[in-house]
């Protein structure tokens, strides 16, 4: 019995008005509006949204105690399986996984999964909802490397099962993408992933940040002298990739990271904050991924004029569809089938362009996407006092250099099975440090995957 | 943790923090680097590590009052603590992996400028330490910049300093002394390593390969995480881009652009002073009645 709700929208900042803060875009639904739209859930049998979540969130399960009314038992349901439901339903490409294989998809539009789960996230952190209490410890103990999406789930997962775990985080404030790259009007910092992180604590973790494994401690003095039965490696993809074009060096070219690592975990976009940043009144982010979403949309925010320039057609994007939408409302100017070649700067050592050329499709390239081919003599400069690079990262080398054993692919990636293990006995690795920069949610499957392996492995073990 | 166990002033607007930070402590090696960060709204400062305990779990830093964040932490008094206190970050010195009988027959020469002393006295003592007595040369505009020469004297005798002004020891630049050891008095050197203000590096550098020694130098780019993610370090060494953070702080001094590097450095310079002016706003107790 299909029903014929039309999916229910959810309000937004002004456009015009969002382009100017760091307020969060999306509004989210309130109780009425999620009522609604979970009534559209047809509770299908063999859910498909299920199997298309990395984590398995019991979806059709939650959605059903929205209708009932019964939110914090819909909390509970999402608890068994994230503890950063509000992050989740806010980052997640829900239109590649549970609402992707919606079935209400196939001929109309899908059950708005990722909103709803926002919803009961949201709703459950304002009644302050306890959903994660310590378990009793069973006396061992593990290391996790990294406080981001990987790390805090496979650290949640452990400790539920009883394991005393202490995450290791390098920078000043733990959830690694979550605090220095997704940006405050995507990601409330404060309202979302502090309280978020909070449960993980809750369930007894300890965080300790300002720790750079690999150099203030080794993985190897972990286990060693520290008294970690197993460590998990969730320390993600950090390195920023540059082009290696002439001009990449001058005063203005950044690389998204240090951009976004400057206005989100520095908050430099804030006077009373120390840390600088420097957005000129004309900017190019080059790239097409999220990442190079979050850039521009922050530098129109801290009031540049904002360009995305991009190899490939928009049909290529990377980045989510969302993104990209809400990036054309506030006014970031698209420059498709456009490559850099050159930064041109002044005598000074300061940008003052880039030069570019135009590409057009050609034959579809191993990844599936037709590759873009350069227009011979269609150079053309475009004038900007900023250029920032958002090229995607690589995983940070320091880890499998300093641990000896620990493989790691041609692309620097650690080398590890399904289930995490790594080529070392009691090392485990999950999400970007094995991946690749990819996703939140892969990352979250991954930190779980490994927690059941790391828990098989030291009960084989005791 | 990360309490102010001593404060010395060193300087004008120069101070010496003894810090409790046992995990530093224990892993830090010559020619590291630290970050710290003073409070809530501090950004994070790269600092060199000046001495490490790992017995008493401390650490040295020496920093100058130069900006926003440096003003708040020169304020600190003992007993305070700093909120972040991170490393060490980088490699440390390649010295360190040299075979004893290599180290004995390497004869070092420092040259240490300006805060440069508080990196080069590490590196100094970890070989005085094995029983090699490495030249040292002080260089300041004053007598009164001069930074831990009591300090050097007791690791070896063959400390040499240079002023500007000559009010102590040499007159004029340290690639004048530096010149003068090599080419009056004769003196060899296998291995020169330079720290201090980015235009004495390029110089030292210049020197030293005129007269053929090969020449470290330790880079102070701009950073923000000090860990490979933000690639503010940029600097070009042999033609390559390179993360000082992460593939330094040290490099071969005769690849390095320094003049890239130096304009690298003032990339934010104006917003600093005026990020510093508000700070010194702040410090004075203005109460701004427009409500910035």
């Amino acid at each position: 019995m299909a029903n014929k709700i039309p999916r229910v929208p959810v309000r937004e900042q002004d456009p015009k008005v969002r382009a100017t803060n760091f307020e969060e875009v999306c509004y989210g639904y309130d109780l009425d509006e999620a009522t609604l739209e979970a009534s559209r859930c047809l509770g299908c049998k063999k859910p498909r949204c299920v199997e298309a979540c990395p984590v398995s969130v019991g979806i059709p399960d939650f959605i059903r105690c929205i209708v009932e009314g019964d939110i914090a038992a819909a909390a509970r349901v999402i608890a068994r399986d994230s503890l950063l439901p509000s992050v989740c339903g806010r980052v997640c490409p829900q239109e590649n996984q549970c609402e992707g294989s919606c079935i209400l998809g196939v001929k109309g539009e899908p059950v708005a999964i990722g909103k709803l789960e926002r919803f009961v996230g949201d709703w459950g952190r304002e009644h302050h909802l306890t959903l994660a209490e310590a378990a009793s410890g069973n006396g061992h103990r593990v290391a996790v490397v990294g406080s981001g999406p990987a790390g805090l789930a496979c650290a949640a997962d452990l400790a539920k099962l009883g394991y005393e775990v202490t995450i290791f985080e390098v920078l000043h404030r733990p959830g690694g993408v979550l605090e220095y790259g997704i940006p405050e009007f995507r990601l409330p910092k404060k309202g979302v992933v502090e309280p978020e992180i909070e449960n993980v604590r809750r369930l007894g973790v300890k965080i300790e940040t300002d720790v750079v494994v690999g150099r203030t401690v080794t993985v190897d003095q972990l286990m060693d002298e520290e008294g970690f039965e197993a460590v998990f490696i969730g320390s993600g993809a950090g390195l920023p990739r540059f082009m290696g074009i002439p001009g990449e060096n001058l005063n203005g070219v950044v690389s998204a990271n240090e951009f976004l690592t400057r206005t989100n975990l520095m908050h430099a976009y804030d006077e009373q904050y120390d840390t600088p940043i420097y957005t000129g009144d004309r900017v190019v982010v080059v790239g097409g991924g999220n990442v190079a979403m979050d850039a521009v949309r922050t530098a129109k925010r801290l009031g540049a004029e904002a360009f995305i320039v991009y190899r490939r057609s928009e049909a290529e994007l990377p980045a989510r569809r969302e993104e990209v939408h809400h990036a054309k409302e506030e006014g970031i100017e698209f420059r498709m089938l456009t490559n850099p070649v050159e930064i041109v700067g002044d005598e000074q050592g300061w940008v003052t362009g880039i030069r570019c050329v135009r590409m057009e499709l050609g034959e579809p390239d191993e990844s599936g996407r037709r590759s873009p081919v350069t227009v011979e003599g269609s150079e053309f400069d475009i004038p900007c006092n900023v250029v920032i690079m958002a090229l995607g990262t690589s995983p940070n080398p320091l880890i499998a250099a300093t641990t000896p054993g620990l493989e790691v692919t041609r692309r620097g990636c650690i080398e590890a099975s399904d289930l995490g293990a790594t080529s070392r006995e009691g090392v485990f690795a999950g999400g970007d440090a094995v991946t690749g920069a990819a996703t939140v949610i892969l990352a979250m499957g991954a930190g779980r995957q490994a927690a059941k392996a790391i828990d098989e492995y030291i009960r084989n073990r005791a | 943790m990360f309490r102010i166990l001593k404060k010395r002033l060193l300087a004008p607007a120069i101070y010496l923090m003894e810090v409790e930070a046992p995990r530093v402590a224990r892993a830090a090696l010559p020619g590291q680097f630290l970050i710290v960060i003073v409070d809530e709204k501090g950004e994070r400062i790269p600092l060199t590590i000046c001495d490490y305990d790992a017995e008493r779990g401390t650490v040295t830093i020496v920093i100058q009052a130069i900006g926003a964040s440096t003003m708040r932490i020169v304020t600190l008094e003992e007993g305070d603590s700093f909120a972040d206190f991170v490393g060490p970050l980088g490699h440390p010195s390649e010295f360190i992996h040299y075979s004893p009988e290599k180290l004995a027959a390497t004869k070092f020469l420092f040259v240490a400028g300006g805060l440069g002393a508080a990196p080069v006295y590490p590196q100094v003592k970890w070989l005085a330490e094995r029983g090699i007595q490495a030249d040292v040369i002080i260089g300041a505009k004053n007598e009164s910049l001069i930074l831990l020469e009591e300090e050097f004297r007791t690791l070896t005798p063959n400390v040499h300093i240079a002023t500007d002004d000559g009010s102590k020891g040499y007159k004029g630049l340290v690639t004048n002394l530096l010149k003068e050891l090599v080419v009056n008095d004769g003196k060899h050197f296998d291995c020169v390593v330079a720290i201090g203000p980015m235009i004495m590096m390029k110089f030292v550098a210049l020197t030293t390969k005129e007269l053929h020694i090969p020449t470290i130098v330790s880079l102070n780019t701009l950073m923000v995480d000090g860990t490979g993610m933000c690639g503010a370090c940029r600097v070009t060494v042999g033609g390559k881009t390179r993360f000082a953070c992460v593939e330094g702080p040290e490099f071969d001094a005769h690849q390095v652009d320094f003049d890239e590097a130096m304009r690298r450095q003032g990339m934010y310079r104006t917003i600093e002073e005026r990020k510093k002016a508000i700070e010194a706003e702040r410090a004075a107790g203005h109460k701004c009645n427009i409500g910035l």
